[in-house]
């Protein structure tokens, strides 16, 4: 493989950077100074930190799932209730940090790309609360499995743009905004939804919901006294995993483990399990690791969350698995269902398909550390979205698990 | 042919140089290269011969279209160069390679963007344009291409500091791009007001030649920036002509724009 230039302060070992057209340097600099100034400014903070509390419901519940722990028959399982936040899910951290630095810098508008909706949802939601106007592009296949976000998104006076070039998911959401960035970024932020993209994306975002994992810490000593054995979450551009995981990198006895989603198998090639399946290369302004052809174009992807749908993954990540920090498993789509059934009749919790991905993996993981052991899985999201898709597939799939049909009749 | 000095040449004739992009490919392979075999009988000074990628950043629906259909046919850009070698033994002007980094990064070879460079100067290219690729991201890819005697060339845009102009045009070898306005590659009925004053401030810091391009559709456009450019670029607007017309349609779009660079009152 050949070496790039030598790593800098944009990166995360060798991963990250800004691989982007020269148009959107001066903003990427831009915004490094005044995410710098701001996070700096008590004022600043204050207000982010205010809303927070009071109008985005945090800090979260960290919930004792006993039933679910009688299930797995191991370890003591926590889930991070995420899903009560505001929108539903631990996207409104990141965008009303960077809706607020937007704000700051005097761009009235904000544009978005969202997979499953739930960050389109967020940012609709934060443009709403501070006045500012809102594109957000999404696939047109996304636009389809995650109707009800498209209506949230409308209701709050966001404009939704379909995408219909490219697999029409959310890489391509990504390259449109992109566009849409390069051509008016002098007065519109583009509100990235994860931990990817160019510096300081990643670091930025990162900063924004690294709340969760803080918060996770504060409330496992208070209630066990002591730190999560494994914290446990879904990765597709890897924002909620970041978040969870980010206040224990310094601590070593406690394992961080990311599930990327198999689709159909990391063999079958219909999938998004970028770690597992993954070679490094170059995607959305970073280095990291994307799935692409040996000629580095960036392969389709399979998943049934299109929150997960995503070729590549947030450059911390890469370097986290890299230097063998984090460990990432992935989960089928059969499995993420599996996940999603048993939180719902087990726990009356009806979560995304996102963090369903990570349910099975981690009850495997609970047997496998035994009953002294405590692990928090991320509930990134709660499900309502998700209702309509799970419906129609588990229709499909379940006629040998499903009772039999009325007999007789007519 | 090195670039340069081709530019340089054109422009002691007293006029701007015509840089015409066409993607390897589109419509298919052979007809590629018929395309930009008439785009320089058309009268094309220099040719950017695009490589297609998955995620073409820089690029709008006309030239993602063309590298979606080209992709299809299942053109690798080992392809896409070896077409590169048989169009530059028949034409007599420079050509450059435009793609992105992940495809240079992922040539085939023990270290790949030697073999890419490597690749590049055996198919008779004079340099590279790498859109996704800033000036400080691009170091090492301006030793790589030194090394096999290629040009680099990098953008500037209209919100560049006067920093950063100053990098790009270290970087450069070929000539500076000057985007001409924000925005990525497209047709356009009218010229943006920013072009002029980008070239105005890249002019003092180097005797490299300047081109202008993204956006720049018709002939009165390609005569407006030769007015103060060192060279013209004009890309989808070909590529539609190539995808409706062929060869013929490339041929008669490229002239029209040659007879504005001609009649441009140059500075």
């Amino acid at each position: 493989m050949t070496t790039l230039d030598a790593p800098h302060d944009t990166q995360f070992g060798r991963f990250g950077g800004q691989y982007v057209p020269e148009a959107l340097m001066g903003a990427l600099d831009e915004l490094t100074a005044s995410f710098g100034e701001a996070m700096a400014d008590p004022a600043f903070l204050t207000e982010m930190n205010g809303l927070r509390a009071t109008y985005g419901g945090r800090p979260t519940a960290l919930y004792r799932a006993d039933r679910l722990t009688e299930h797995a028959g191991g370890a003591t399982i926590y889930l991070k209730r995420e899903d009560l936040a505001h929108t539903g899910s631990h996207k409104l951290c990141n965008v009303l940090g960077q809706g607020l630095l937007a704000k700051r810098m005097g761009k009235p508008r904000l544009i978005a790309e969202t997979g499953a909706g739930q960050h389109g949802v967020a940012t609709a939601t934060i443009a709403a609360l501070l006045g500012l106007e809102c594109v957000v592009y999404m696939g047109e296949e996304d636009c389809r499995r995650q109707r009800l976000n498209v209506v949230r998104m409308r209701l709050m006076g966001a404009t939704v743009v379909p995408v219909t070039s490219g697999t029409r998911t959310l890489k391509d959401a990504i390259n449109e905004a992109m566009r849409d960035w390069v051509t008016n970024v002098d007065d519109t932020h583009y509100l990235i939804g994860s931990v990817m993209g160019p510096h300081p994306f990643p670091t930025m975002v990162r900063d924004f919901v690294k709340v969760i994992g803080e918060e996770i810490k504060g409330q496992m000593l208070e209630v066990e006294g002591a730190l999560p054995d494994a914290v446990v979450a879904c990765v597709g551009g890897g924002s909620n995993a970041m978040g969870a995981f980010y206040e224990f990198i310094e601590d070593p006895g406690v394992r961080l483990v990311g599930v990327e989603a198999a689709g159909h198998g990391v063999d079958s090639g219909r999938h998004c399990a970028t770690i597992s399946g993954g070679t490094e290369g170059i995607l959305h302004g970073a280095r990291t690791i994307v799935l692409q052809d040996e000629f580095g174009q960036v392969q389709p992807t399979h998943s049934i969350s299109a929150g997960l749908d995503y070729p590549g993954i947030g450059a911390e990540h890469a370097w986290l698995a890299d230097t063998g920090r984090a460990e990432y498993l992935a989960a089928t789509d059969t499995e993420a269902l599996e996940g999603f059934k048993l939180l719902c009749e087990l726990e009356g919790i009806i979560p995304a398909l996102e963090p369903a991905h990570a349910v099975v993996p981690a009850l495997r993981l609970a047997r496998e550390m035994g009953e002294d052991a405590t692990v928090v899985i991320n509930l990134s999201g709660r499900g309502d979205k998700d209702v309509d898709e799970v419906a129609r597939v588990l229709e499909m799939t379940s006629l040998d698990g499903a009772e039999a049909p009325p007999a007789g009749g007519a | 042919m090195a670039v340069a000095q081709r530019i340089a040449a054109v422009n002691a004739e007293g006029r701007a140089a015509l840089i015409v992009y066409l993607p390897a490919g589109y419509p298919d392979m052979d007809t590629s290269q018929a395309c930009i075999e008439a785009a320089v009988e058309g009268g094309a000074d220099l040719i950017e011969v695009g490589l297609p990628y998955s995620d073409p950043l820089m690029d709008g629906p006309i030239i993602q279209a063309a590298n979606q259909v080209a992709m299809g046919h299942g053109y690798t850009p080992a392809d896409d160069l070896a077409m590169c070698g048989r169009l530059t033994a028949a034409i007599d002007v420079p050509a450059v390679a435009m793609t992105y980094y992940n495809i240079a990064w992922h040539y085939d070879g023990v270290d790949q963007l030697e073999a890419f460079a490597d690749a590049c100067a055996e198919a008779g290219l004079a340099g590279t344009i790498l859109p996704d690729l800033p000036a400080d991201e691009g170091v090492t890819w301006c030793k790589v291409s030194a090394a096999h005697g290629l040009e680099t060339v990098f953008l500037t845009s209209p919100s560049s500091s006067d920093e950063r102009i100053a990098g790009v045009v270290e970087a450069s070898t070929g000539f500076v791009y000057a985007t001409s306005t924000m925005g990525v590659t497209g047709v356009r009925q009218s010229l943006s007001e920013r072009a002029r004053p980008l070239v105005d401030r890249i002019r003092p810091l180097t005797d490299k030649p300047v081109c202008v391009g993204i956006g720049v559709t018709l002939p009165e456009h390609a005569e407006e920036i030769a007015g103060f450019a060192d060279g013209v670029i004009v890309g989808s607007a070909v590529v539609k002509a190539a995808g409706e017309g062929g060869p013929e349609a490339v041929k008669e779009y490229v002239a029209g724009l040659a007879e504005g660079v001609r009649r441009a009152a140059r500075a």
